[in-house]
């Protein structure tokens, strides 16, 4: 038999492939499954369900109603003198999404560990389906709060108050996509090793919305407390989405260039560490 | 038409055995730490041949060492090995699921791995649906999926059902469904681990010939692996055999047929002491230490019996304690590891008691087989359970030689007469 040259070959794989092969080209081949996997999750999610696709408005309505309760009416904590139930409602559906983001794509190695170790295909696909049918989940839900806040203008209670940051919301929430998968493809890599970090991530993202600014707007606070706060990339995600809708809240262009920035770093970060495990993982998890 | 399609060369995988989450992160700095300073992976030093009958000194194992061959279009190479002599890994190594730790694999065109059937079916989606996303994690466009829709469906023979979701689905017809959808992928390399394993007789045939289709009219690869010779035989052109994760010999299947079997006679024993090796499963409240077979008179050991000569059969096992319910099995099996038939003590299907200590057993064995080699299976099981108390297979290995009347050397006895000679009586008579 001839010897081949190495051009004949479609794929080379050696023991030692680099950080950087991604293969991204590969994943433009599996947009179909991508696609398919996110009508897969609605389809799923409403089956055998009275209410369907209503519960994606049950979820976050009933915790502003009980936020109202806790944190407007017992706590009495301001809203910026913004309407509580859209300042609220504002702030729960970003943090949901945001959330619901990192805690589904850290556990995509377990829960998928089934399909990975019998069929081949782009891993990326499987986090990339999450924070999209996460996004379709989030416009929905971005359509209550435009409820909402029609229902304020109608009822004469203005609350809509927009600003030029109105303009920003499309990036403010590629942002909110970008840091959500690649803050979870990290979480799930180190997972396939350590399952401490899975739980971790379980308890820790209901805590870290306190650390975020849904049920306090960030003008209340000062000083250190202010700064530890405004670390947390989500803070500036809802002030944002705030300031852009109702004309209050702490966002300028700095916060921009963090959110750009972090946001392209933990994307980056996220991509080499998980395209790193998902070569092994089947022989560990 | 001779294109290479897949390379392999010096292939070698290391697999760490046992817990992996107590001391991971020392370890993970010392190796870390070792690579940093230019030295050799010190995990990787101790590895071991995997031969899973030892207890090795370190917990990582070579699953595969050191693997050369190539593949070429059109080939259809069938991979058989014992269980764990690495088939699957070296499966999942072709198919990109899992990567190797040492060598290189060199492919060409488009690869589908049948690693399993109905890989990502939802239980709450159609048929349907699961159809086009089942293609789609194979690897195949909307567009694709879409053109051979109908044929899919035609050939899984659930048309009734797909809009019903496949949770209301029989196994049977999940089975069905989930073939089909791979069956029809386009690729250039398809390659199948035992799924024709599942669903009915008439649908594994089916799906054996669909596979003959593919390979022989398409020109396409296929690599299989099966416990099932007949299956690899029917299907493959070409072998390999794997064991404890080395090749030991490859090329026409017949001939690595004959040698994975005659291997698996080298390790019958001369005193019939059974090992490790042949375990397969069992609890160990009892285990079978030894069996032979024996001419009736005079009694002396033999491994080769006439045609038509009745042997015995004896073995003995070793009772830890009391056991009530036990279910006994004496095996047997032809020359590809197909069972043929199955004796028990009580033919009437009913456990019995066992009392502590060694125990002899004698069996006169009185069914006529025809002419070839077979082997043994012993099992125990608790009878309510079900639970393996012992389990060995590759016992016992005999030959049944031709007697005088016939000395045709390459008379082909299975397909002609079968097995074994059946015990009836026959009358006629004529009735007008």
């Amino acid at each position: 038999m001839k010897p081949q040259p190495s051009a004949h070959w479609d794929r080379i794989i050696t023991h030692k492939s680099g950080l950087f092969d991604l293969r991204l080209k590969e994943l433009v081949k599996y947009k179909d499954l991508l696609f398919l996997l996110v009508r897969r999750d609605f389809v799923a999610f409403y089956k055998q369900t009275a209410l369907g696709p209503i519960w994606f408005f049950i979820q976050p309505m009933f915790t502003t109603f009980v936020y109202i309760f806790i944190f407007g009416t017992l706590a009495q904590i301001s809203t910026d003198g913004i309407a509580q139930p859209v300042f609220y409602l504002s702030g729960i559906i970003a943090w949901s999404y945001f959330s619901d983001c990192v805690i589904k794509t850290s556990n995509v190695f377990r829960e998928n560990a089934g399909i990975f170790g019998k069929v081949y295909f782009p891993r990326l696909v499987m986090p990339l389906s999450i924070v999209i049918s996460n996004l379709v989940k989030f416009g929905i839900q971005l359509l209550l709060l435009i409820a909402v806040i029609i229902f304020y203008e109608i009822i004469g209670q203005s609350a809509f108050n927009p600003t030029i940051y109105l303009l920003a919301l499309p990036f403010l929430v590629l942002f909110m996509a970008l840091i959500g998968l690649g803050f979870g493809m990290i979480v799930s890599s180190i997972t396939t090793k350590y399952r401490d970090i899975g739980f971790l991530v379980g308890f820790a993202m209901p805590l870290l919305m306190y650390a975020t600014s849904v049920v306090y707007p960030l003008s209340s606070l000062g000083g250190k407390l202010k700064m530890l706060i405004l670390i947390n990339p989500m803070t500036s995600v809802i002030e944002g989405f705030r300031k852009g809708f109702f004309g209050e809240g702490e966002f300028g262009l700095y916060n921009l260039i963090y959110l750009i920035v972090f946001s392209i770093f933990t994307l980056i970060a996220g991509t080499l560490i998980f395209n790193k495990v998902q070569k092994d993982f089947v022989d560990t998890v | 038409m001779s294109d290479l399609v897949i390379k392999v060369e010096s292939l070698s995988k290391a697999y760490q055995l046992g817990e992996f989450s107590t001391g991971t992160i020392s370890n993970d700095l010392k190796r870390w730490w070792a690579i940093k300073r230019g030295k050799e992976d010190p995990f990787l030093s101790v590895v071991e041949e995997n031969d899973r009958s030892k207890v090795g000194v370190s917990n990582m194992v070579w699953s595969l060492r050191d693997l050369d061959f190539q593949i070429a279009q059109g080939e259809s190479v069938g991979i058989i090995g014992r269980n764990g002599a690495g088939k699957s890994t070296l499966l999942k190594i072709l198919s990109q699921i899992t990567y190797h730790t040492q060598g290189t694999v060199k492919l060409k065109g488009r690869i589908a791995s049948l690693l399993e059937v109905g890989t990502g079916f939802h239980p709450e989606l159609s048929g349907r649906e699961n159809i086009y996303l089942n293609g789609a994690i194979l690897g195949m466009s909307k567009v694709e999926i879409k053109a051979k829709f109908d044929e899919i469906v035609a050939f899984s023979g659930v048309e009734r059902y797909i809009d019903t979701p496949v949770k209301r689905y029989s196994s049977g017809m999940y089975v069905r469904l989930a073939f089909a959808v791979a069956a029809h992928l386009e690729s250039e390399i398809l390659i199948v681990d035992e799924v024709l394993a599942v669903g009915d007789a008439e649908f594994q045939k089916k799906c054996l010939g669909k596979m003959n289709d593919l390979g022989r009219s398409s020109g396409r690869t296929i690599i299989f692996v099966s416990h099932n010779m007949t299956a690899i035989k029917a299907l493959c052109n070409n072998g390999i055999y794997l064991k404890n994760g080395q090749l030991v010999s490859q090329g026409q299947i017949d001939s690595v047929i004959s040698d994975y079997l005659s291997s698996n006679r080298a390790i019958a024993d001369a005193n019939g002491v059974i090992s490790s090796e042949q375990r397969i499963s069992g609890t160990g409240e009892a285990r079978f230490l030894k069996i032979l077979t024996y001419s009736q008179t005079p009694k002396e050991i033999k491994t080769e019996f006439y045609f038509g000569e009745r042997f015995l059969i004896e073995f003995d096992m070793k009772v830890s304690k009391d056991i009530e319910d036990v279910f006994i099995g004496l095996h047997l099996f032809n020359v590809y590891g197909e069972k043929i038939a199955m004796d028990m003590p009580d033919k009437s299907y009913r456990p019995q008691g066992v009392k502590k200590g060694i125990q002899r057993f004698t069996i006169d064995f009185r069914e006529v087989l025809m002419p070839g080699d077979y082997f043994f299976g012993l099992s125990m099981s608790h009878f309510y359970s079900g639970s393996d108390i012992d389990f060995v297979e590759n016992i016992a290995n005999f030959k049944i030689l031709r007697d005088s009347f016939n000395d045709e050397l390459n008379y082909p006895w299975p397909t002609i007469h079968g097995y074994t000679q059946v015990d009836s009586v026959w009358n006629s008579y004529t009735i007008i």
